[in-house]
């Protein structure tokens, strides 16, 4: 088994194979392995089952059959795991199921349990007979389960084979969705369970076509794609966190003007907002047409812009012996800020390398270091100052 | 749409024509399509695109392909530091 020592732990990227494919890694916990995942492995959502629309009897007993319309209840299951409510529970149980009348000449579609990835798939095969296997990726999408090997030849291998697979079709060939290729060894699934494994299109959408091809993708469905409205939608996970520190430190500044230390006002904090609205919103928003390469750099660069424009709006610059210190200030923080931010939107872009954003890192991150920290010096004397 | 490039002259990934068949399996699996064949042999168009994420490697029969794969994400690499571990990889 040469795949098993690759198989380590590691981040993956979260992705879905959906429509709105967004290989991305949100880097929250449940995808990139760093919560444990024992004692819930086993719950899963479809209890009631509200999916399946009836069972059918084949020569390996009895099939759930899936319905390809997605029910209110599906829409809100998929809000509530957008949003994190009980994420990692909105699992299907792994198996075989059937979309329309399957039978021993119909395709094999292999998807993830992730409720959200499964939906996704099962809503694009209206109108097709299909048999879908779902491997236990234990509630994860296909991309950051391919990384991590759960959407990985030793599961594929066993599924098929747990599920008599080879007695229910006729056929020996396995679509799997192209972003579970880093995970399985095609060529090793074939030697072990004799199927041939297809890799179909990138997003579930393509799928149809990619059949009436006859199993042909074009190149546009093998591509992976970062246009402004997956980066728009990956620009609030990006916010969420600086906002919430933002709105501590309001809160402590507020406290503080209530005691009478007089530090809070917009003028003291829309600066930073702004930072953080440029390392978090408008890089990713921008990102193709910043000048360079780096996204810390794309990220100085902007904050460096808005630190000048925040400088002369406040009548800070040109410097007289009082204002070149918090000028100084908004030139060392509010660039870091934002480069900071910046470089974190590595993790949801689709096209930067572990190699990559490492080299990126090594100059950034004690540029962004120094910075930030001489600037919390100076904003320290500037703050004695006005008391 | 324009097209979106990372850093130049850091990708990990090697490939070794003279174990090539072309079957073709790296050019199906690369979700950024750098991989073409011609003339019986897998050729790379733009190294500069790789992400590292290993579906290549993975996939040659041949084992012509090598990468470090991992995930190109600032958080998880800090995050992996400062928990003391490798960087996010698969190695």
């Amino acid at each position: 088994m040469p795949d098993t020592k690759t198989e380590g732990d590691r981040n993956p990227r979260l992705a879905e194979e959906g429509r709105d494919t967004r290989p991305s890694c949100e880097c929250s916990p449940e995808c990139c392995g760093w919560t444990s995942d024992k004692g819930r492995a086993e719950s899963y959502i479809n209890e009631s089952e509200h999916w399946i629309e009836r069972r059918a009897e084949t020569s390996a007993g009895a099939i759930p059959v899936v319905r390809i319309k997605l029910s209110r209840q599906d829409i809100l299951g998929k809000v509530k795991a957008r949003f994190g409510f009980g994420r990692m529970r909105y699992r299907v149980k792994p198996g075989l199921y059937a979309v329309g009348d399957p039978g021993a000449g119909s395709p094999v579609l292999v998807s993830a349990n992730y409720k959200l990835s499964f939906d996704s798939l099962r809503r694009e095969l209206g109108g097709l007979d299909a048999w879908i296997l779902v491997l236990d990726t234990k509630g994860i999408n296909v991309w950051c389960a391919a990384g991590k090997g759960t959407f990985g030849t030793e599961e594929l291998v066993r599924r098929v084979d747990e599920t008599s697979l080879a007695r229910i079709v006729s056929h020996r060939t396995l679509i799997l969705p192209q972003l579970g290729a880093p995970g399985v060894a095609a060529h090793e699934v074939t030697r072990r369970t004799h199927f041939k494994v297809i890799y179909g299109p990138v997003r579930a959408a393509d799928i149809k076509v990619f059949l009436a091809a006859g199993m042909k993708a074009t190149p546009e469905m093998r591509r992976v794609k970062f246009g402004l409205r997956e980066r728009f939608v990956l620009t609030a996970i990006e916010l969420t966190n600086p906002f919430k520190y933002l709105v501590i430190v309001t809160a402590v500044l507020w406290i503080l003007s209530l005691l009478g230390l007089r530090l809070l006002s917009w003028g003291t904090l829309y600066p930073y907002l702004g930072a953080i609205l440029i390392g978090g919103f408008f890089v990713p928003a921008l990102l193709p047409w910043i000048p360079g390469r780096a996204f810390a750099w794309k990220g100085w660069l902007l904050g460096m812009i808005w630190a000048a424009f925040v400088n002369f709006h406040q009548g800070l610059l040109p410097p007289t012996p009082i204002s070149w210190q918090p000028a100084t200030v908004h030139f060392l923080l509010l660039p870091a800020i934002s480069a900071f931010l910046a470089m974190g939107f590595t993790g949801s872009s689709t096209y930067t390398s572990l190699s990559g954003v490492l080299k990126e890192m090594r100059y950034a991150v004690p540029v962004i270091l120094a910075s930030a920290s001489i600037g919390v010096v100076f904003l320290a004397f500037v703050l004695i100052g006005a008391l | 749409m324009r097209e979106h490039r990372h850093l130049k002259n850091v990708t990990t990934l090697a490939y070794d024509p003279d174990k090539c068949t072309g079957c073709g399996m790296c050019a199906e699996v690369c979700p950024h399509a750098i991989f073409f064949i011609e003339g019986k042999k897998a050729r790379i168009s733009d190294r500069d695109l790789c992400m590292e994420c290993g579906a290549c490697s993975k996939n040659c029969p041949f084992a012509a392909i090598s990468v470090r794969p991992g995930v190109g994400c600032a958080w998880g690499i800090l995050l992996s530091e400062i928990k003391g571990r490798e960087a996010p990889s698969c190695g």
